[in-house]
């Protein structure tokens, strides 16, 4: 399997706005600390490596 | 400072060419007389090799330095006859403990296999380690390990066909000459300096209080490790018990410290109070402060010098492994210096100990490097990973083999090297060809004993399961093997060669004389093993 950039998500906008919501009334530190956990979260999930580092460097941007 | 240990004090003696002013050539010298030097001194006179051992210095290693040793290496010193008193005398632990702030996050159990005659991890303070092998190569080898204390090599130089030394003693400087080196002379290695090698690699930007306290305290004998413990904001903390009644206590401090003061006990009584509590009675033992490195030299093998342990890499003693991999080059050379030596084997083999160790070494650096930057995070979006899986980690069991406060050492196996005959067969388990052999118990004429301790003679060994096999050794232009069958020469009395070695119908493994792995086919076939132990001695 490879990293899946087709729309995946049912509903982009809610997914979007809890994303968002999510960080309400947190200091850019807190904001940052609760990234951390959810890509961890996230990456612990997807499992793949291939996958993992293919989405690393998309959002790292050097394709 | 108590002392629970009485230091031995080694008498030098004048030798014999400086006394009469001759330069004699020896077969082998080892410069330095620490773990990994003592080790190579017990290995060639093991193998018959006469070996000159010097040392600046004349007792065993002082202060706080190597406190747990892990199977592999234990395998080597009990080939070699010490590893039984070792054991003996030290503190086995299995299970490891993390802690941050007060909370206990999670805890692993080493969960050693059974049926394996060395156990996983042993704590025993340094000083034993080296008098144990110096009492051993003492009473063992006394006509073929001549010690020369308090000699400090002071200039060495590579020529075709020996290696030319000055040393240093307290009656002057004499000179000498062998055809190999061995260079153990730790980190700050004089003899690397000599041969204008350079380690590649980093200091990290952090220190580290090593404490070694006496007392008596009813901590279980595990591995406990805090992340920003309360008595200790911001840093990390290990405690480790040892033998005697002595434990390791390491605090982080930072790279803003002040490693002078960091050392004065009355700096060092309060921190420890405060972690101990007050009503825990304890001495100081030692007290350092380190600042830790990863480095390694490209290249192990330098004309006639081989450079062994610290000298040739020095890795930060989270997970242990200074001292683990350092013998473990030793294991790797000696075998193979002999055969050349012997005349049996083109010099070309020995080539094959700086490809084979480089590369452990190189595995061996990425292991403490990748713990060291969990522990000391370099940026502060890696504090905010690292913390991340520490939050996570109490709650949610995927974070846990996240937390890195030291993975514990274990030998690099020699997947990709020269001397290896790449599988031809399917195969099962972890025995792959570049491997270091599984233990197992087996039963020889009616007596329980161990695999390992069979195969321990420094011999290539042909192990095979195919029981119609009568000879008992085969030899390959001059090298002789031994032949084990299994079932006959050797019982499986609990199925766990079987099992370890895949090891259905005719299944024949070639054992290099370090007990790894050479080639393994699914038949025994003359030939094959024969172009096999071609391969494994570079022919
Ligand atoms: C705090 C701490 C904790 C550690 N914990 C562990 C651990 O748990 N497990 C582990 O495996 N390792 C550990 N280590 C690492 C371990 O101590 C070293 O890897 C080990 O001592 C290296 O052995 P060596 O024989 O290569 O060198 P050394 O032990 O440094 O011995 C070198 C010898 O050479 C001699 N010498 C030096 N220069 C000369 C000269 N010019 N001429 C003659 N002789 C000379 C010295 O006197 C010395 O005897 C730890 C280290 C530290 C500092």
């Amino acid at each position: 399997m490879s990293l899946n950039t087709k729309p995946n998500i049912a509903s982009p906008d809610d997914f979007y706005q809890d994303l968002i919501d999510l960080h309400r009334d947190l200091s850019d530190e807190e904001s940052r600390d609760l990234n951390a956990r959810l890509i961890l979260l996230l990456a612990n999930h997807i499992g793949d490596m291939d996958i993992l580092k293919a989405a690393m460097s998309a959002a790292r941007k050097d394709t | 400072m108590l002392n629970t240990y009485a230091y031995p004090e080694f008498e030098y003696i004048q030798c014999d060419e400086q006394k009469h002013n001759t330069v004699k050539r020896h077969k082998a010298v080892i410069i330095g007389a620490g773990p990994v030097g003592l080790t190579t001194a017990l290995d060639f006179a093991k193998q018959g090799i006469p070996v000159v051992v010097l040392d600046d210095n004349n007792t065993v290693s002082i202060g706080s330095r190597a406190v747990c040793y892990a199977k592999r290496p234990l395998e080597v010193w009990d080939r070699l006859g010490v590893g039984e008193r070792m054991i003996e005398k030290s503190v086995e632990w299995k299970v490891g403990k993390v802690f941050r702030d007060e909370e206990l996050v999670y805890q692993f159990d080493l969960l050693p296999e059974d049926d394996h005659k060395i156990p996983a991890f042993i704590n025993l303070q340094q000083y034993y380690l080296e008098e144990y092998m110096i009492d051993e190569c003492k009473k063992q080898y006394g006509d073929l390990i001549d010690f020369r204390w308090k000699s400090k090599i002071i200039s060495l130089k590579n020529n075709d066909d020996h290696v030319k030394m000055q040393v240093e003693t307290p009656d002057g400087v004499y000179g000498l000459e062998s055809d190999y080196v061995v260079a153990c002379d730790g980190a700050n290695s004089d003899t690397r300096k000599m041969l204008g090698l350079e380690f590649d690699g980093h200091f990290f930007q952090d220190r580290f209080l090593i404490a070694d306290v006496v007392m008596k305290a009813d901590f279980p004998a595990e591995r406990w490790f805090w992340f920003n413990p309360p008595f200790h904001r911001n840093q990390s903390v290990l405690l480790h018990m040892q033998s005697d009644d002595v434990w390791r206590i390491d605090f982080q401090l930072g790279w803003d410290c002040d490693p002078e003061e960091e050392k004065k006990p009355e700096k060092v009584i309060p921190r420890l109070k405060a972690m101990l509590g007050d009503d825990v009675d304890f001495e100081l033992e030692w007290v350092s402060v380190y600042q830790f490195a990863c480095r390694q030299l490209k290249d192990f093998k330098c004309g006639r010098v081989f450079i062994a342990g610290d000298a040739a890499h020095q890795v930060s003693p989270f997970g242990a492994r200074g001292a683990n991999t350092g013998v473990q080059d030793i294991d790797n050379l000696t075998w193979k210096l002999k055969l050349v030596m012997d005349g049996k084997v083109p010099e070309s083999l020995l080539d094959s100990y700086s490809e084979e160790r480089v590369f452990a070494a190189a595995d061996n650096l990425l292991n403490s490097t990748r713990s060291t930057d969990f522990i000391t995070p370099k940026s502060p979006i890696s504090k905010a990973f690292r913390d991340a899986v520490l939050d996570l980690a109490s709650e949610y069991e995927f974070a846990r083999p996240l937390v890195n406060s030291g993975r514990l050492s274990m030998p690099t196996p020699y997947l990709n090297s020269s001397l290896n005959t790449p599988d031809e067969d399917t195969f099962s388990g972890k025995m792959r060809p570049g491997t270091n052999c599984a233990d197992a118990p087996i039963t020889v004429d009616g007596q329980d004993t161990w695999f390992l301790n069979k195969i321990a003679n420094s011999k290539f060994v042909v192990l095979t399961f195919d029981t119609s096999i009568t000879d008992k050794t085969v030899n390959i232009n001059g090298i002789d093997c031994d032949i084990l069958v299994v079932g006959k020469d050797i019982m499986d009395s609990k199925g766990c060669l079987q099992e370890r070695y895949d090891g259905t119908g005719e299944t024949t493994y070639l054992i290099r004389p370090d007990q790894h792995v050479a080639a393994r086919w699914r038949t025994f076939d003359q030939d094959k093993i024969k172009k096999a132990v071609l391969t494994a001695t570079a022919q």
